[in-house]
Formats: C-alpha cells, sequence, structure tokens
C-alpha cells in the first residue's frame, strides 16, 4: 500500500524513470514528500527510501542536510524572512521581530492556530525589494510591518491560495514531454558524431 | 562617467512583463541563434566561445572556453547547470531564470551541442519556486517547439533537459557538492584532486558545470560571434555582466552593464543605476563580489568594474554582487551577520571551518550585543588565520572547499578598516547604534 495519494505514487515513479541513476531522484521525491503530508513524515521517508532503493537512515541523514525539508509537523504555511546582508540594512531584523508579534510565536515556532510557521532566513536572492519575505517559497514583496500585516490577514482568508499553494508544494508545472529516443539511440548517435569530429581534427592536423 | 552603448546581452528582454514566455521569446529574436548553430560543425561552435573568452559568471571567473576544452579529449557525459545562487546578495540568476527562462535553456542546447551531450540538468535553488516553475514551463514549451527533444529543429541532435530543484543549502554552488545533491546525496563538497569535473562528475563521468548567465550568454555569442563578444569590455574581462546591487542605494537592481569600461562609482551613483545612497548619504564601504569578497572603502570608488582589476586590489568580482553600507550602517553587525551566514552554511567536512565559523560568530555576537573583550580583535583574526594561513588574497586554504577561506574576507576587511568601530562596541558594551 502506497503512502503517496491520488497522483502522487505515479508522478514519485515518473521522478525516478527521468535519471540514469535512482538515488538521482532523492530531492524532487522528498519535495513531493512533503507535498502530501506538509512536512517529512516517517511514512513519507520510508516510501522515498523504497522509491530510490536506499535505507531510511540515509534518506532521513540526506534530508536533515538541506533547509527546505522539515522533519517536524509545521504550518500550513512556513513565512521566511531575511536577516542576511542586504536585508539586515534594509530592516530585516525588525521586520522579523514585527512578525513574531503579529503571528505570536517565536522565530522557528508556529502559531497557535496552526497556520503559520515563522522562520529566519538565509539571503533568498531577492535583494532588491529587502527585507525579502517568501510564504512558502513564494516571493511576496512586504517590506514594511504594514504590508506584511495586510499579507498575513489575506492569506488567512484563503485570498492568496492560488498563488501561494499549502507548505510542501513546490513546482505545479508537470513536465509535459520528455526525450522520445531510446538511450541506445543517443548513445550510437553521440559516437557517430566524435567518430566525425575526430576524423575532421585528423585531417586538420595533416 | 558611465557608457551604455554596449548592447543588452543576456537583460534585452527586461522591459517586457511577458519575458517569460515563447512568443516573447520567439518575437525577440529566439531560437535564432540555435538553428544557426545547429548548422555548424560543433567544435566550430566551442571555438566561437573560445573566442569570446567568456569567463564563467558563477564566483570564480574560470573561462568557459577551457573549462569545456579540457574536456574534449574524452566524450563529456552530462552538462550540469548550476542555479543554486545563494551568496548573499546576488540576485541575477533569480532575474534570469525567472524573467528569461527560454534564453538559458537556448543556451543550454547550444552548449550541449557544441560539447556534443545529449544529457542536460539544471539545478535550481528551490527557494526559486516561481523560477523553477518557469524554467519547467518553458522546458515544455520548447520540446513543444521543437527546440528541445529528439532531432532539434530536424537535425540530427537529440537533447533532454531535466530541471532539478534543490532544497535550501549554500553549499551545493560549489560544483561538486552540486554534483553530489544532483546524486541524491548531501551537499558535500568533494576532495580534490580532481579539480574538475571534467575529469570524474556526475556518476563519476566527465561533466561541464556551467552558471547560468554564463549559459545565458552564449545565443548572443553564436549570433553575433565570439569576437564580437570579445570586442566589449577589456583584457580579460570581455562582454557585459550582470551586476546585482544591493544594501543602502536608492534604487537596488539587476544591471548588465559593459566590464571595465564601468566603475563602482558609475553602479552605485548613475541615475541609470544605483542613483546614489539613500537620503543622499556618504558611503562607508562597499563589498565588491559577495560577501566571500574582502571589502572596499569609498577610495576604491573609480576602480573598474574588471575581474583582474578588482583582483590587483585584494578582492574579487565573484558573483557580481555588490553591497553598499553607508555612515550610519554598523559594519560590527553586518560582519556578525555574515560570519552567522557562514556558520550555518558550513558542510561541516573540514574542522577549521565546522569549529572555526561557530567560534567567529560567537566571537562577534558577544561584540555586537555586548560581552566582547578587547583580545576578541586578536582571536578573531587568529580564528581567521588558522582557516585561511597569512590572511592572504587569494585565500590560502586549509579546508577541501572554499566557503572556510571566505570566512575571514568581511572578519579581516572590518577589523582593519574600522577597528575603532569595534572598540567602540566593545568599550560600550554593546552595539551604541541600538
Amino acid at each position: 500500500m502506497s503512502h503517496f495519494q491520488n497522483d502522487l505514487r505515479k508522478r514519485a515513479e515518473d521522478l525516478v524513470a527521468l535519471y540514469p541513476v535512482k538515488r538521482s531522484a532523492m530531492l524532487p521525491l522528498l519535495h513531493l514528500a512533503q507535498e502530501q503530508d506538509g512536512y517529512l513524515s516517517e511514512e513519507g521517508i520510508t516510501e522515498v527510501a523504497q522509491l530510490v532503493g536506499t535505507s531510511e537512515a540515509e534518506v532521513r541523514g540526506t534530508a536533515a542536510f538541506y533547509d527546505m525539508f522539515h522533519l517536524e509537523p509545521v504550518g500550513k504555511y512556513v513565512v521566511g524572512i531575511c536577516t542576511n546582508i542586504a536585508c539586515l540594512l534594509a530592516g530585516g531584523e525588525e521586520l522579523l521581530e514585527h512578525a513574531t508579534k503579529k503571528l505570536g510565536c517565536a522565530v522557528g515556532g508556529t502559531s497557535s492556530d496552526g497556520l503559520f510557521t515563522l522562520e529566519e532566513t538565509e539571503c533568498l536572492a531577492d535583494c532588491d525589494i529587502a527585507p525579502v519575505v517568501q510564504v512558502n517559497h513564494r516571493y511576496v514583496r512586504t517590506t514594511t510591518p504594514d504590508a506584511f500585516d495586510a499579507m498575513i490577514e489575506e492569506v488567512r482568508d484563503g485570498k492568496r491560495e492560488s498563488e501561494i499553494p499549502s507548505h510542501g508544494t513546490l513546482i505545479r508545472v508537470r513536465r509535459s514531454s520528455g526525450l522520445q529516443a531510446p538511450r541506445e539511440e543517443i548513445a550510437a548517435q553521440r559516437a557517430t558524431a566524435q567518430a566525425a569530429r575526430e576524423a575532421r581534427a585528423a585531417k586538420e592536423q595533416k | 562617467m558611465a557608457t551604455f552603448s554596449a548592447p543588452k546581452i543576456v537583460s534585452s528582454r527586461k522591459d517586457f512583463d511577458d519575458s517569460h514566455t515563447l512568443s516573447r521569446y520567439l518575437e525577440t529574436g529566439g531560437y535564432v541563434a540555435l538553428k544557426k548553430a545547429l548548422g555548424m560543425f560543433p567544435e566550430k561552435v566551442a571555438a566561437e566561445v573560445d573566442a569570446a573568452s567568456l569567463l564563467g559568471r558563477g564566483g570564480a571567473g574560470f573561462p568557459a572556453g577551457r573549462k569545456w576544452s579540457m574536456l574534449r579529449r574524452s566524450p563529456i557525459s552530462y552538462l550540469v547547470v548550476n542555479g543554486d545562487e545563494s551568496e548573499p546578495a546576488t540576485f541575477k540568476d533569480h532575474y534570469l531564470v525567472e524573467r528569461d527562462p527560454h534564453q538559458l535553456i537556448e543556451g543550454v542546447v547550444i552548449a550541449a551541442y557544441a560539447l556534443q551531450v545529449s544529457q542536460a540538468f539544471i539545478f535550481l535553488r528551490g527557494e526559486f519556486a516561481l523560477g523553477l516553475e518557469r524554467v519547467q514551463q518553458a522546458v515544455n514549451d520548447a520540446y513543444a517547439h521543437g527546440a528541445l527533444g529528439s532531432k532539434i529543429f530536424g537535425s540530427d541532435f537529440s537533447l533532454d533537459i531535466v530541471v532539478h530543484p534543490g532544497a535550501g543549502a549554500y553549499i551545493c554552488g560549489e560544483e561538486t557538492a552540486l554534483i553530489e545533491a544532483l546524486e541524491g546525496k548531501r551537499g558535500f563538497p568533494r576532495i580534490k584532486p580532481p579539480f574538475f569535473p571534467a575529469v570524474t562528475g556526475l556518476y563519476g563521468e566527465p561533466t561541464v558545470v556551467n552558471n547560468v548567465e554564463t549559459m545565458s550568454n552564449l545565443p548572443w555569442i553564436v549570433n553575433n560571434g565570439g569576437a564580437a563578444f570579445a570586442a566589449l569590455g577589456e583584457g580579460r574581462s570581455t562582454g557585459t555582466r550582470l551586476f546585482a546591487l544591493a544594501g543602502r542605494v536608492k534604487n537596488p537592481g539587476v544591471y548588465e552593464v559593459e566590464m571595465v569600461k564601468n566603475t563602482f562609482r558609475d553602479l552605485i551613483y548613475d541615475p541609470q543605476f544605483g542613483g546614489g545612497l539613500i537620503n543622499d548619504k556618504k558611503i562607508k564601504a562597499f563589498i565588491p563580489g559577495g560577501v566571500s569578497a574582502p571589502w572596499f572603502g569609498p577610495d576604491l570608488l573609480d576602480l573598474a568594474l574588471g575581474q583582474d582589476e578588482v583582483a590587483e586590489k585584494g578582492s574579487m568580482l565573484g558573483s557580481g554582487s555588490v553591497v553598499v553600507l553607508d555612515e550610519d550602517s554598523c559594519v560590527v553587525r553586518a560582519t556578525w551577520r555574515i560570519t552567522k551566514f557562514f556558520s550555518r552554511e558550513s558542510c561541516g567536512q573540514c574542522t577549521p571551518c565546522r569549529e572555526g565559523s561557530g567560534w567567529i560568530e560567537r566571537a562577534m555576537y558577544r561584540i555586537e550585543h555586548g560581552g566582547g573583550r578587547l583580545e576578541d580583535l586578536d582571536l578573531l583574526l587568529d580564528l581567521c588565520d588558522n582557516i585561511s594561513p597569512g590572511l592572504l588574497w587569494p585565500p590560502q586554504q586549509t579546508t577541501i572547499c572554499v566557503l572556510g577561506p571566505s570566512i575571514p574576507s568581511s572578519v579581516n576587511s572590518a577589523i582593519s578598516m574600522f577597528r575603532n568601530e569595534f572598540i567602540a562596541h566593545i568599550e560600550h558594551g554593546g552595539c551604541p547604534h541600538d
């Protein structure tokens, strides 16, 4: 019985098939597991381990290395506020402090309604609109406390759902097609191209 | 005086709201270069890139043409695009993947053709949710348009591109760490030698890893020729480059500027670019190439934006990010925050970096927040010296990768340029700006 529900199992298998080596699908699959559960559940980790053909310990150990993977449940919306250099110079620390009051939780904590988890992030590469705020890794571009509060209310009221899906959903665009040629055909093409190139190089040397 | 005569090579679609769509891309000359390239011998395409002297735009500034030629001895298996842009205050690749994904894809197909690779991966940092969606959509559209997949535009060349999301780790920008992440492991940089993935890369096979901006230059180079690209700029720094300007300026943003022909002063003060400092404050210092780079004072504002020009003065253009601190900015707080970043992002493999980064961060924290001691200044420099002996530039290395030796840059710069401010913090028992 698969833990991945609906089309997730099929999407997971398609992802594994994309790579020459199964384990390469690790990070995309962990994102899928988070899409289903909002965080990395035990069952999700077990399923990913089966899909990539490695142990659960390997999966957990890999996941723990990366900031975007949560091994404990988080809110439906993870609010990330950057305080790195460009944001620091633009009041990132002050905005983060404000957010703790607005959401009623500490940095790393979750609001009492379970909706928002607040994080202090490293640079999110959007430094011309600083301090940078992301909700579920979508840039919301609210640089002032008032704009931040208004954004939080909109999210709470469900007005931003099309733009900001629940935590864990990263890429909503599905890969529509892939290379149709079989790998052996590609290998033969490459060998032909390489031979032609070598022949040209030899001719040039003469 | 800033010069604006140079063409916009990678940011020509900046003013279009729909710059990310296939239709806009085709209307503005998209995929013409690819058709031209497919009519050339692959080694001729590579020769054009060689002639352009295109320096890699990721941070190290290694010539892209040479990176490719090292491989031509043995056929290369994989092309990997590094879009893990995480160097603090760098946001040019963010612009390119979100706003011009087809330009990136066209560049990747051209590079793959030159290298005769049939499998490419575009690794984007996971926090680029919109960028990931736009690049995946562009890949889908490129397949439908015949610019990707089997027998591209009716030629004998086939290529598949897989868009691969990262998951939040600065170190994955280091190319061997990126390969590890792409193999589904922790992003631990690999021990050198071999120095280049060209020798042993993805799955142990010869691999080329190039930056997003590097790839995005290729359509223009194929269209206009390597010589036309090399005619821009000066010396080793050819073409144009995207600079991400951030910090206390009126108009922070991504600006495409001809190499060497403009200065830091142009970038920061010209109304077309930064427009000067907020409230016309005085500039205190600026970081010329990401937080891994040593800082410059206002005396170096007239330095040209060129790789060698900046290196000569003891820093680097690095990732193309310029951060401006004004007269009211607290350099101690800025330095502490940078050391906190490195402490969080150290992968933990090498002792000098793992232990040093945390120790430095704690010493910086107590100076900024109260509890600092005068002897901390010597301690900080000693710790830095242990990570990068001699505190030289370019830095000496005691670690597997260059994350470690990047830590001393800001600490050493700040202490040597603003020692009095550190002492003021220590005597005041915390930050006098608070």
